[in-house]
């Protein structure tokens, strides 16, 4: 990978590459520099398949300008070699440049990253259509500040008899009885 | 000389690019296919617009059974998430288990012990036939075959009753889990299993008589929904769908994982790429299936450890990182895209279900000028499982 890394460093601003496994490797790079770099590998270098897009939500990192990482996972077959490419945005009013000109698949991919994260890539076909959820007003409930069990105890009622316990402090309980 | 209307010019399009449809002209009907319609593979509706009887469009609906799956991962620790994984996928659920449980032992630094490595392959190919069977069942129910879905639902039972003996469940297993496997080989599992893939390619040859010979089942499947080449990378199509279309694609292979290096077998390619193809590369990959498990048996080491030693599952912390990684599951690239931050619970878990891309984009595009009765054969034949697309 790293001679990979060298071609593409020697292209674009490159942030350090981060060797998972001989064929896994990561890097951040600027969000304007990744449509060039996902045009570069896919036909230069070879990595055709659009792996995976996804998000990560790094609210608690505190870094006001980089909580949303973008993962871009391409995939090289005939050499066995894939390369996620991260950009980190904003945590409100994030648009980013839609791909699936790139990969038509791209277009589903975004349409959910929207719906779940809240991060909009407006040229994308069908960007504003509900995804999964419908009829959807709360925050994107894919984010880190979405609050899971407030929902659920707001939406729906609990089923008589019925009680809730901390996984972790019961495991302890049932493990060491009187110890926690 | 038979008429061939050149059907790109119909409906119009706007300048757009956008389909030129009036529903109030008459000449257009929408229909749903799904979310309750025998012709729907499993919780999700196709949004058809038809002239006459021909697809003019069609939209993907999903949502039915999300269960958040990716969100309830990030507020349990990575052992608790071990027994939700299976549910992303019904009928072929280890997937999910072997995924996890590799992803987590990567970033924790743990090796699974080798005899852990042939136990868990021969689950996925065990998964893998079952699988391939409710494909068979689906496939030619979606043509008016049903007897032939209770046959393979026969023999999928024969393969359940293994998978009960050997892991104490029949449709989610919980037996792979992160650091090796929970339990080893039943006494006498190696003659039972025999018995029953002696059964299950016995079925396999009646289907082939009845199903794969049968004239109404050609006449509607060859030719029909042909994936174009060009497509596969554009799509991500993989697995069957991308095999069918004379393309070697297969994990299995290309990027080897647990014990596969050491088995003898070629991925199992076609060339026509159409509904008739996929299924038969799916019922040779199946018989392919049926072989791995045979070597499997034969060559796996009969002791030694299942199970890495592990830390207390109530501290586990994992070092911050991510990692993705994949296997071939019936349908093509299953993967799992886990992120760690040092905490005791997943930052980001991102499951990479080959529905995923087969049913959404690639449906959409290949369901366009088809007669609605073949509407159902052409999604099965993509065999897409929704819970993967809406974790």
């Amino acid at each position: 990978m790293h001679a990979l890394y060298d071609r593409l460093k020697a292209l674009f601003p490159l942030g350090e590459l981060t060797e998972q496994r001989a064929n896994l490797a990561f890097a951040t790079l600027p969000v304007e520099y990744l449509r060039p770099a996902l045009l570069h590998l896919r036909d230069q270098e070879g990595y055709t398949h659009l792996v995976l897009l996804t998000a990560v939500d790094w609210l608690e990192d505190g870094q006001e300008n980089c909580q949303f990482q973008l993962t871009y996972l391409l995939n090289n077959r005939a050499e066995n070699l894939d390369i996620g490419l991260r950009v980190m945005l904003p945590r409100e009013g994030t648009t980013m440049a839609s791909i699936h000109d790139l990969w038509p698949t791209a277009a589903t991919y975004q349409r959910e990253l929207r719906e779940m994260f809240g991060i909009d890539f407006p040229d994308s076909p069908g960007v504003y259509e509900e995804f999964i959820l419908e009829g959807w007003n709360d925050i994107p409930p894919y984010r880190r500040d979405f609050d899971t069990l407030k929902y659920a105890n707001d939406s729906y009622a609990q089923r008589a008899g019925r009680e809730t316990r901390d996984p972790e402090t019961h495991m302890k309980e049932q493990l060491y009885p009187g110890k926690s | 000389m038979a008429y061939t209307p050149d059907r790109s010019q119909y409906p119009a399009r706007k300048a757009d690019g956008s389909l030129d449809i009036d529903l109030t002209s008459g000449k257009f009907l929408k229909l749903w296919q799904g979310p309750n319609h025998p012709g729907i593979t499993g919780n999700m509706s196709v949004e058809l617009t038809v002239c006459g009887d021909e697809v003019v469009e069609g939209k993907v609906h999903v949502g039915y059974l999300h269960r958040g799956f990716e969100k309830l991962m990030e507020r349990r620790t990575f052992i608790q998430c071990f027994p939700i994984v299976c549910r992303i996928c019904v009928p072929e659920p280890d997937f999910n288990e072997y995924c996890y449980a590799a992803a987590v032992e990567e970033l924790a630094g743990i090796e699974a012990p080798e005899r852990a490595n042939w136990i868990r392959a021969l689950i996925l190919e065990m998964g893998r036939i079952n699988s391939y069977l409710m494909y068979l069942g689906g496939q030619s129910g979606a043509l008016g075959q049903g007897v032939i879905g209770q046959w393979t639902t026969y023999a999928r039972d024969l393969m359940l009753d293994r998978f009960e003996e050997m892991t104490g469940a029949r449709i989610y297993h919980m037996f792979i889990m992160p650091g090796g496997v929970r339990d080893t080989l039943p006494d006498g599992f190696e003659g039972r299993m025999e018995e029953t893939l002696k059964e299950i390619e016995r079925t396999l040859k009646d289907v082939w008589d009845v199903m794969f010979c049968n004239a109404v089942f050609k006449k509607r499947t060859v030719g029909m929904g042909v994936i174009d080449p060009a497509w596969l990378d554009a799509y991500g199509v993989t697995g069957p769908s991308a095999r069918a279309a004379g393309v070697a694609k297969d994990v299995r292979r290309d990027a080897p994982y647990l014990v596969y290096p050491e088995l003898d077998f070629e991925p199992v390619i076609g060339h026509d790429s159409d509904i008739y193809t996929r299924a038969d590369v799916r019922r040779r990959d199946l018989l392919m299936s049926v072989d791995l498990i045979r070597q499997i048996l034969a060559k796996m080491p009969k002791d030694g450890p299942i199970m890495a030693p592990m830390p207390s599952m109530l501290h586990w912390k994992i070092p911050r990182g991510e990692t993705y990684i994949r296997g071939e599951c019936s349908r093509g690239e299953y993967g799992y895209y886990l992120v760690t931050d040092g905490s005791g619970y997943p930052r980001r878990v991102n499951v990479r279900g080959p529905s995923y891309t087969h049913a959404m984009a690639l449906l959409e595009r290949m369901i366009v000028n088809i007669n609605i009765s073949d509407v159902a054969s052409l999604m099965v034949s993509l065999h897409t499982y929704p819970p993967e697309i809406e974790r």
